[in-house]
């Protein structure tokens, strides 16, 4: 068990508006971590400055014992960082095995590569029917991906992720905008992701929160309002004001 | 000395009319893009039809240049409405490459029309006898026109601010180059703003098509012989700021009229290089609010 | 490990962009016009020319995503390039157009790592001040590049020392035909490469492609130059063929007219090049004759309406038809 992601006194700013406010948190090898808060609490914020997209205004981030306050987003995700967005970010012309074999491409270090075919790259290759065929979607292995329903969208990109292998996890609101039997579908996922994987979870669905976190911290306005487990959290009564009476997404 | 100080001021005045002149053609442009976000390649098009029509006015209806510029800017800024209701209904709804394109596509269209009707010698429009010749004073000697040409356009300016800075409209337009999305939430008729604005800047491109005639000869190929220095000076005011657009717009006149000037070889060439140091410093623009 | 099923349903997912049979219609097209129509040598061969300078252009924009109005740059110091090696050090053709490459290709790689960190309008912007900045250039240099005369006289020796330029243009067709050829199985090579799928990424989504660990604008600034230098080579071709070498290299309607014959023909699948070029060279030869700005208007017309209607050009819609007819088919 090792310390994997820490931020230490986070502040963002843009001009007079504050969005981060003296953020800190641990993350353990294996941490099931939720994030959680009222819209424009900064959820959103906080894993781009995790990732590099943003740049903090002050404090300081380390992941898997470096740090990288002011590491471009390549260097954080070549030291094991990974990242779903709110609205699925993928490569809409490109066809599912493709999206998955560019994260497998860049996870090798190939993606600078013009000699020699793809289709003949074997670590590509083995690598993308491998995790397509585990996440069930070898069948839509040459279909482009805006050909695709959302919530299918939504699978390719945790393949995706799941293809570079990753430290840490970032996941931001993966059940977004699914409807109830592919949310299912994509919390079962979560459920048997490897145990040694770290996640940071950002969510407004509360039923998946509770399934899949150990530790739950909350973000209001920027800063930290309290930080437990489920069982604390849900008899917390500020968190319930905060939300003015926590609703589940039906 | 003397002669030296006459020498510059010349130049400043020729520099600060080409500037203003520039201006008139790119202040269209950049609030176009500002305001509705579309790339108009077209738009030096738009100078170029103001001023052939205010040509024609004034060379075959035999109209004074008073009455042949506003009649000018209102014949473009009718047409500018008309394309605008019609053919940017599609530019609207595509990529920006696309909207290049297309909008590339138009300036061709225009090239030949004029051509057509026109044939494809230079032409300018005539200057009033009233303000030909030059101006002295003490030791200064400066072109009457471009003297003119300089208080026509700075009045103009002025207007623009004032509107921009102090009615209704203004404040509106402000907004939706500052987030077009929030402007339409809290109930501006985009619609109806984004079609009076391509037509003012239509109109003002004729101005400066019509005015800047003496310097910038009318020629079919108009259209995209001057884009490239309205691109550069939108690029380097800013997208979508007008005070950025005046302020690139005299910079790289005088810059251009005094590189042309004392380095013959290579002046035509610094302007690039200027605009090259500029971007690169600040892509988003060196005039844009940060 | 992967069974052989998933493993070839993956490999057949990623050859999309594989050599098919379609892939010997131009060559069979360009023996049939050796053969038939020998007097359209010369016209032929501006035609190839034109290709490999819309192929190096939909290399940079169809498969990288870098919008460039001038691109006429590479092709004109590819262009002068070969010409004042021609002139002043040796006529051998197949070294005029390495040094046409590498000279272009380095042009590419030091304005690419100084626009590239820009997008959009204000990239467009730059990549027309870069080329009217060089088209400035020739023309006060003249004593390099001749400036409004451009360079002539010089000789071009036989192509590997056996085939001397004749003028009927023989030579000159085949050995436009086999540089052509070259250049199509080296692009075809590179898009079928992981660099390949990687620049088709960054077109896509390039804050996605550095979320997977890609350095993206270096990536990109390998595409251009390499987008560059292809294009220097159309335009050494174009030098060592018509022994010419002029200002309109450099010039901003050269790249608009390359623009033009990319997006009539279709972006991002490398055959748009040979349609939209074929087309618009031939029609603009036929045209031009006839009336340059008739010809003018009705391609400002085209343009618009191949935007709104066909935005995968030509390639598109015969790719789309063909799948229309396959379905058709498949369904009788």
């Amino acid at each position: 068990m090792s310390e994997v992601l820490a931020l230490d006194g986070i502040s963002k700013s843009f001009g007079a508006l504050r969005v981060a406010r003296d953020v800190s948190l641990v993350l353990q090898t294996g941490a099931r971590h939720a994030l959680i808060g009222p819209n424009g609490a900064g959820k959103t914020t906080l894993v781009n400055l995790i990732s590099g997209l943003l740049k903090p205004s002050s404090g300081r981030i380390r992941l898997a014992g470096s740090d990288i306050t002011t590491a471009s987003p390549e260097r954080r995700v070549a030291l094991g960082l990974a990242r779903t967005f709110q609205i699925s970010s993928l490569f809409p012309q490109l066809t599912v095995a493709e999206n998955v074999g560019l994260a497998l491409a860049g996870r090798h270090r190939h993606d600078g590569r013009m000699l020699g075919f793809l289709r003949r790259n074997a670590d590509i290759v083995d690598g993308a029917a491998t995790l397509l065929a585990r996440m069930g979607l070898l069948g839509l292995a040459a279909l482009p991906v805006s050909d695709l329903p959302y919530g299918q969208r939504r699978l390719v990109e945790i393949a995706l992720v799941l293809a570079l292998e990753p430290k840490l996890l970032l996941l931001d609101e993966p059940a977004a905008g699914l409807a109830s039997s592919d949310r299912a579908l994509v919390v079962d996922l979560l459920l048997r992701l490897p145990e040694d994987l770290t996640i940071l979870i950002i969510e407004h669905d509360m039923s998946v929160v509770f399934r899949l976190a150990r530790r739950i911290t909350v973000l209001v306005e920027g800063a930290i309002l309290t930080e437990g487990d489920p069982q604390a959290i849900r008899g917390d009564a500020r968190v319930r004001d905060v939300y003015l009476g926590a609703r589940t997404h039906g | 000395m003397l002669k030296l100080t006459a020498t510059v001021l010349a130049l400043l005045v020729d520099g600060i009319s080409y500037g203003m002149i520039l201006f008139l053609m790119s202040v269209g442009l950049t609030i176009t893009l500002g305001v509705m976000r579309i790339a108009n390649l077209a738009h030096c098009g738009f100078a170029m039809v103001g001023g052939y029509i205010g040509y024609a006015l004034a060379t075959q209806a035999g109209l004074g240049l008073g009455l042949s510029l506003p009649l000018a800017a209102a014949a473009t800024m009718l047409l500018g409405l008309a394309l605008e209701r019609t053919l940017f209904r599609w530019v609207y709804a595509v990529s920006e490459l696309k909207q290049i394109l297309m909008t590339i596509g138009l300036a061709f269209v225009m090239i030949a029309s004029v051509n057509a009707l026109f044939g494809s010698n230079m032409n300018t429009v005539p200057v009033p006898a009233l303000l030909a010749g030059t101006l002295t004073l003490g030791f200064l000697s400066l072109s009457t026109y471009r003297f003119f040409i300089v208080l026509v356009s700075t009045a103009i300016a002025v207007c623009l601010w004032l509107v921009l800075e102090h009615t209704d409209y203004g404040a509106r337009l402000r907004a939706a180059v500052d987030n077009p999305r929030m402007a339409r939430c809290i109930g501006i008729d985009v619609p109806r703003l984004f079609a009076g604005t391509f037509a003012l800047g239509c109109g003002l491109a004729a101005v400066a098509g019509v005015l800047g005639s003496q310097f910038l000869p009318l020629e079919p190929w108009y259209a995209l012989e001057y884009l490239v220095p309205v691109l550069l000076v939108v690029a380097v005011g800013g997208l979508g700021s007008m005070k950025g657009s005046f302020y690139a717009a005299l910079l790289l006149g005088v810059i251009d009229t005094f590189g042309r000037y004392y380095i013959p070889a290579a002046g035509a060439f610094v302007i690039y290089l200027v605009v090259l140091a500029a971007l690169l410093w600040r892509p988003q623009g060196v005039f844009a609010r940060a | 490990m992967p069974d052989q099923a998933a493993r070839s349903a993956v490999r057949d997912a990623f050859a999309r962009h594989r050599l098919s049979w379609l892939d010997a219609l131009p060559w069979l097209a360009a023996a049939l016009v050796y053969v038939l129509l020998p007097h359209y040598l010369a016209l032929a061969t501006q035609v190839m020319i034109m290709i490999a300078f819309a192929l190096a252009l939909d290399l940079a924009l169809g498969y990288g995503g870098i919008a460039t109005l001038g691109h006429a740059a590479f092709f004109g110091i590819g262009a002068y390039a070969a010409g004042l090696y021609a002139l002043k050090i040796s006529g051998e053709p197949i070294s005029g157009l390495l040094v046409a490459a590498v000279a272009a290709g380095l042009a590419g790689i030091a304005s690419g790592a100084l626009i590239l960190r820009t997008r959009g309008l204000t990239l467009v912007t730059l990549t027309l001040a870069i080329a009217t900045m060089l088209h400035e250039l020739a023309n006060s240099w003249k004593s390099l590049t001749g400036g409004a005369d451009g360079l002539y006289g010089f000789r071009i020796a036989p192509v590997l020392g056996r085939f001397p330029f004749d003028l009927f243009g023989r030579t000159g067709f085949l050995y436009a035909a086999a540089v052509l050829a070259c250049l199509f199985f080296l692009s075809k090579a590179l898009v079928n490469s992981p660099f390949g799928l990687t620049m088709r990424g960054i077109r896509d989504n390039p804050v996605r492609m550095r979320m997977l660990g890609v350095p993206v604008k270096r990536r990109l600034i390998t595409l251009y130059a390499i987008s560059a230098a292809v294009a220097g080579i159309a335009g050494g071709l174009s030098a060592q063929v018509t022994k010419l070498v002029g200002l309109d290299s450099l010039a901003f309607s050269l790249s608009g007219n390359v623009l033009v014959m990319l997006i009539l023909g279709g972006t991002g699948s490398l055959y748009g090049a040979f349609l939209g070029a074929t087309a618009f060279v031939v029609l603009s030869d036929r045209a031009a004759a006839v009336s340059p700005f008739h010809w003018l208007f009705a391609l400002g017309i085209l343009l618009i309406l191949a935007v709104r209607y066909a935005p995968q050009g030509l390639a598109g819609l015969l790719a789309d038809a063909a799948r229309g007819l396959m379905k058709r088919m498949r369904r009788a």
